[in-house]
């Protein structure tokens, strides 16, 4: 019934109400179509977790159940909507922390009974990709696409819309997990990431020679812990001998030997699948020496590099209500005994 | 005035919808499926059985806790959708309130929802003509304790809730023939109570509510308690 309803309209104007509950942002988006955005309401916790130094689930949860109505309220009010205006309800589903997604799947099955509209459960790392297809209204697969956040690292080739071929991932931290715990060394606050860009913008990133963990020869995968313990390490000798760190100089080592790894394999698979565009997504897309690297590369192949606005690129619910969207229009529902799974793989 | 209840505190999924003074319906499970899997489905099968919709439903009644935080949330914020949705009052009923209203014993009734590491969410209630009174405020306890206040009553006392199945027999040890267990049928949570509470309670609540009604954990995140511990310390 639903299914007769939905192609009576046009599928551009299908409106998507979208959650994301999967960390420490409750968030809340009303899309048109799969790439316009209506509103997109996102309410962070940082300063909450910032006194733990890291995100605690428990807490995270509490503070979802308590937000949860008024991010919707917002959400709907900004995009001038009601409840009976919605078509879809997209939910990240996972990968994330379990007690904070339950958070958002119980509204969101709520509401797609309530209002009798299909319910489609998003992978959170999906929906770091499609960010781009809200960023770029013209993009379309297929291109390659590199998601780095502090929870994940995949190198991907989008073959559709929701087809993905899976060729690197991390062995063991993930990009933004060993700028965290790196931030976390030098003494800076949660969230490190943003603050080790910052630094590295006045430091020397050819001060000191960190490590670039290329793996085997033809391997897409990463590894970032090796590297993470040379910045200890490092950081342990300097103090036993008596030496001044300079915290820009080992912000900014640190962050080029992440980058240059990610930007080469990168690049290489994009050569490999003949990609003209490559897109970046996940949180540290917003790192600006990682854009500037990848892009001057990119120039030098003849690769348009692609990367959502900073807003896009952190966890928000607007790219859950695109994956939902493409999701959607490609056959995928999901029923209302939908369960959680916090440790969900792209594919 | 059609009332829909739900506890999801413990194990226990239970719905309910009560019109007036009448339960037109409740449904309860109690196995390993997780609240998020059953609630909604149950709830859907319930009104389907009953012709009704959940736009019917004039007040969303729901347990608020003390129980499980997780299955506490499941319940909290679907009910909150509810009300939101559908523009409706929400009222949060104590989980522990809720376990007393399921009996009807002339001592005091003393629910216990298991808390783990030998302790019990519980309060004291006893009825007093046709309403209850609640004399220990809802609290989390070590077994041993609550076996000595109930120790100094006289009374005649009836235990309740899922904690009855982990420590029933050390309050028996103590208390002997002074304490009762409750039939298997009124042991468990059940929405049925939590609707007739939510009926009896709704002038407490602001038609808005759905934005703020939170659970009540009665004990703070074990993050919250160990940075408490370090500021207190240094
Ligand atoms: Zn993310």
């Amino acid at each position: 019934m639903e299914l007769e309803r939905m192609s009576d309209m046009r599928r551009e104007d299908i409106i998507t109400l979208a959650i994301e509950t999967s960390c420490d942002e409750t968030s809340c988006a009303v899309l048109r179509g799969g790439r316009d955005v209506c509103s997109n309401i996102v309410s962070s916790q940082i300063d909450i977790h910032r006194k733990f130094g890291g995100v605690v689930p428990e807490v995270a949860s509490r503070k979802h159940v308590e937000n949860i109505n008024i991010i919707i309220q917002e959400a709907l009010d900004k995009a001038d909507m009601d409840f009976e205006d919605i078509d879809l309800v997209g939910v990240t589903q996972g990968p994330g922390l379990v007690g904070a997604l339950l958070v958002g799947i119980s509204s969101a099955k709520a509401i797609a009974y309530a209002l009798d509209i299909p319910m489609i459960g998003v992978n959170h790392i999906e929906g770091h990709v499609c960010a781009n297809y809200i960023e770029y209204e013209d993009l379309e697969p297929p291109f390659t696409s590199l998601i780095v956040s502090g929870g994940h690292s995949y190198l991907t080739y989008v073959k559709g819309y929701v087809q993905y071929e899976l060729f690197g991932r991390t062995r063991d931290d993930a990009a933004g997990e060993a700028f965290d715990k790196v931030a976390r060394a030098l003494g800076l606050s949660y969230p490190g990431g943003p603050l080790i860009d910052k630094l590295s913008k006045k430091g020397n990133p050819n001060a000191i020679d960190f490590p670039r963990v290329y793996l085997e020869r033809d391997s897409y995968d990463f590894s970032f812990s090796g590297l993470k313990t040379a910045v200890l390490n490092y950081l342990n000798q300097m103090q036993q001998k008596g030496k001044d760190i300079v915290v820009e100089d080992v912000a900014a080592s640190f962050q080029q030997a992440v980058v240059e790894v990610l930007v080469e394999k990168t690049i290489r698979l994009a050569k490999e699948t003949r990609s003209e565009k490559i897109a970046l997504a996940g949180g540290v897309a917003a790192n600006s020496g990682l854009r500037a690297m990848m892009k001057a590369r990119g120039r030098e192949e003849g690769i348009e590099i692609l990367h959502p606005s900073n807003i896009l690129c952190t966890d928000n619910a607007a790219m859950i209500g695109s994956a939902a969207y493409f999701n959607y229009i490609n056959g995928k529902i999901s029923s209302l005994d939908m369960n959680v799974v916090p440790n969900l793989e792209l594919i | 005035m059609k009332v829909l209840g739900i506890d999801t505190s413990t194990m226990t999924a239970s719905c309910a919808v009560l019109d007036g003074d009448t339960l037109l319906g409740e449904y309860s499970i109690n196995q390993e499926l997780t609240h998020s899997e059953s609630l909604v489905p149950m709830i859907s099968e319930m009104l389907d059985n009953l012709k009704l919709h959940i736009s019917d439903i004039d007040i969303y009644g729901v347990a608020t806790g003390p129980g499980s935080f997780t299955g506490l949330r499941i319940g909290v914020a679907t009910m909150k959708a509810f009300a939101h949705i559908f523009d409706k009052p929400i009222v949060g009923v104590s989980t522990l309130e809720g376990l007393a209203l399921n009996l009807t014993h002339s001592g005091i009734i003393v629910p216990m929802i298991d808390a783990r590491r030998d302790r019990v969410y519980t309060g004291i209630y006893r009825w007093k003509q046709s309403r209850l009174e609640n004399i220990l405020e809802p609290c989390i306890m070590n077994i041993e304790r609550l076996s000595e206040i109930l120790d100094k009553n006289d009374d005649d006392i009836m235990i309740n809730g899922n904690g009855v199945r982990q420590y029933g027999d050390r309050l028996l040890e103590v208390l002997k023939s002074r304490v009762k267990i409750a039939p298997a049928g009124l042991r468990e949570c059940r929405a049925a109570s939590i609707a007739e509470l939510s009926l009896l309670n709704r002038d407490v609540y602001n038609r808005d509510d759905y934005y703020n009604l939170i659970p009540t954990y009665l004990k703070e995140s074990q993050a919250q308690v160990e940075f408490n511990r370090k500021e207190s310390g240094s």
